[in-house]
């Protein structure tokens, strides 16, 4: 059997036996409430059972899928986020950029893949806003919608070029890679969590997020990194001195794309960026560090194995 | 033709055919409303629990878009679908035999004479049958689509009357934000937005018509500050 379907199998099965002890201690403690844990747990079954079904689709699904995301991820910021009446037709444009960037990356068209978005749509953008004649408010306008092109579209992007980039261990294929980023991403956002919950003394950051301690990032770091180092060369084509910087590197920028979108969520006043993912939030407090992690995660990867041949 | 002589044998024929208007507004939501409202749009739905299940019940909403009225109406399965039923301007939505056939057909709209030629008892009769009917009707106390920018809600009596009417009748106030940011009035063009739904508890009924409505305005703030997605500035 492929590695990746192991991966798969264990994701299934750790799943399986969380399902179990939250119903187990909603059976055994009635008087407690559990609904929320519940409510997670099951948004889990979804994320993981769709994630794994477009992988298992292919490639070209793949790009599709996180195309799809990517939209959800953009829409879900423009909601949040305070625009003018006029910029409903800038944000029209912005989200037609999103099939074009993941074309490019399904063509494997590395110069206008890294380009597209923050040289061609960040020059059109303006222009388009002055077309619309309004000045007052030009410069948060184009701001705000440019910014989170970057973080919604040109980020997670990085995966469907990944995805179609066929630099693959052998037992594995692109499926591995994937499995690999997203797994250690968010082990590294669980890990935090539960070092921070255990241990947690000296904050970080209170003012932007007052449960994030240095004891629970080191422990998080640690972690993630040791998971990397063991799980590297069985998924992907990296070796394990590779992999644990890989890891160290995953775990450093998923706290900052976590503290990132914390700050713009207090910027705006609000706790959640939306109610997609029941016991979760929205998608962008669900994928917070992935949008960090995915392209420093791509252009470590990509620089190291440039020699590889398939 | 004049109008009035074109809407009276289309609302007669739309009372022969009911089993029709039914499928037809059936496959309208199941085809295009609610993948629209699942895709293109995406609701952050707040105190689901308050949405009445059973008629006779007013979903008393506030009016930015022709997408809001959509909306409400999807928030019920395809098998209650025939309950819910907006009431329309006719002078809009019955103006000429395409809008009147599709509101009639799709939409199953309740239609209401704006221009105020008419006396009150007639007015409201759809709405009186309908909710005698245990229907749940789709109600705008504005009378019409506000501007987006704008949060002085101008909220007519016809209300107030239809709650001392029907005092069995469970009136919800219900806030949606964001569906005017996605297809604000006059505007042809759907841009993609999440939008909030937030359904009230069911108010408590008035003799008094102003008490009514200004309980009803204070509900609709409470409604609004519990909102996710931000507003047009």
């Amino acid at each position: 059997m492929q590695h990746s379907t192991y991966m798969a199998l264990f994701l299934l099965v750790a799943l399986a036996i969380a399902t179990g002890i939250a119903l187990f201690k909603q059976y055994k403690y009635p008087e407690r409430d559990y609904e929320e844990l519940l409510l997670r747990t099951r948004s889990w079954w979804w994320i993981i059972g769709l994630v794994l079904a477009a992988l298992y689709m292919g490639q070209l699904a793949t790009t599709i899928f996180f195309a799809f995301i990517s939209f959800l991820a953009l829409k879900e910021f423009y909601s949040i986020a305070p625009l003018r009446a006029v910029d409903r037709r800038l944000v029209f444009w912005a989200y037609l950029a999103i099939p074009v960037q993941y074309y490019f990356a399904y063509i494997q068209w590395y110069g206008m893949f890294i380009i597209f978005i923050p040289v061609y749509m960040f020059l059109f953008l303006p222009m388009r806003a002055t077309l619309i004649g309004e000045t007052k408010g030009y410069i948060k306008a184009n701001a705000t919608i440019q910014w989170s092109l970057m973080l919604a579209v040109f980020t997670l992007s990085h995966i469907a070029y990944l995805v179609n980039l066929e630099r693959f261990h052998e037992q594995s294929g692109f499926i591995g890679l994937v499995l690999f980023l997203l797994f250690i991403t968010q082990s590294n956002d669980v890990s935090q969590y539960v070092f921070g919950k255990q241990f947690g003394k000296h904050k970080i950051i209170p003012k932007v997020s007052p449960n994030k301690t240095w004891e629970g990032f080191i422990g998080g770091v640690v972690t993630t990194t040791l998971l990397a180092t063991v799980l590297a060369p069985w998924l992907t084509i990296l070796s394990w001195q590779q992999g644990l910087v890989a890891g160290f590197l995953i775990a450093c920028v998923g706290f900052i794309g976590d503290v990132v979108l914390s700050s713009i969520k207090r910027d705006i006043g609000i706790k959640d960026t939306g109610s997609l993912i029941p016991g979760h939030g929205g998608l962008l407090d669900r994928m917070d560090s992935l949008m960090y992690s995915t392209p420093i995660f791509f252009h470590y990867f990509y620089y190291i194995t440039k020699d590889f041949i398939a | 033709m004049s109008q009035p002589a074109m809407k009276k044998p289309l609302l007669k024929k739309s009372a022969h055919s009911i089993a029709e208007q039914k499928w037809l507004k059936i496959l309208f939501f199941l085809l295009i409303v609610k993948p629209v409202v699942l895709i293109a749009l995406g609701l952050n739905i707040i105190n689901r629990k308050g949405l009445p299940k059973t008629g006779p019940a007013i979903l008393a909403a506030n009016h930015t878009s022709h997408l809001d009225t959509l909306v409400l109406m999807s928030l019920y399965p395809l098998s209650q679908l025939h309950r819910v039923r907006p009431v329309a301007a006719a002078d809009y939505f019955m103006k000429n035999k395409w809008i009147a056939w599709f509101s009639i057909h799709c939409l199953d709209i309740i239609p209401i004479e704006r221009a105020g030629k008419v006396p009150r008892e007639e007015l409201f009769q759809g709405c009186y049958t309908a909710l005698a009917n245990q229907q749940i009707i789709v109600f705008f106390p504005e009378g019409t689509r506000s501007l987006t920018e704008e949060r002085v809600f101008r909220l007519k009596r016809g209300i107030h009357h239809l709650s001392q009417q029907y005092p069995d009748t469970q009136v919800v106030p219900i806030i949606l934000q964001g569906l005017g940011k996605a297809l604000p009035k006059g505007e042809a063009l759907l841009v993609p937005f999440n939008c909030d739904v937030v359904i009230g508890e069911a108010m408590a009924s008035n003799d008094d018509a102003e008490q009514y409505l200004a309980a009803l305005t204070t509900h609709y703030e409470t409604l609004l500050s519990q909102c996710i997605t931000a507003k047009i500035e």
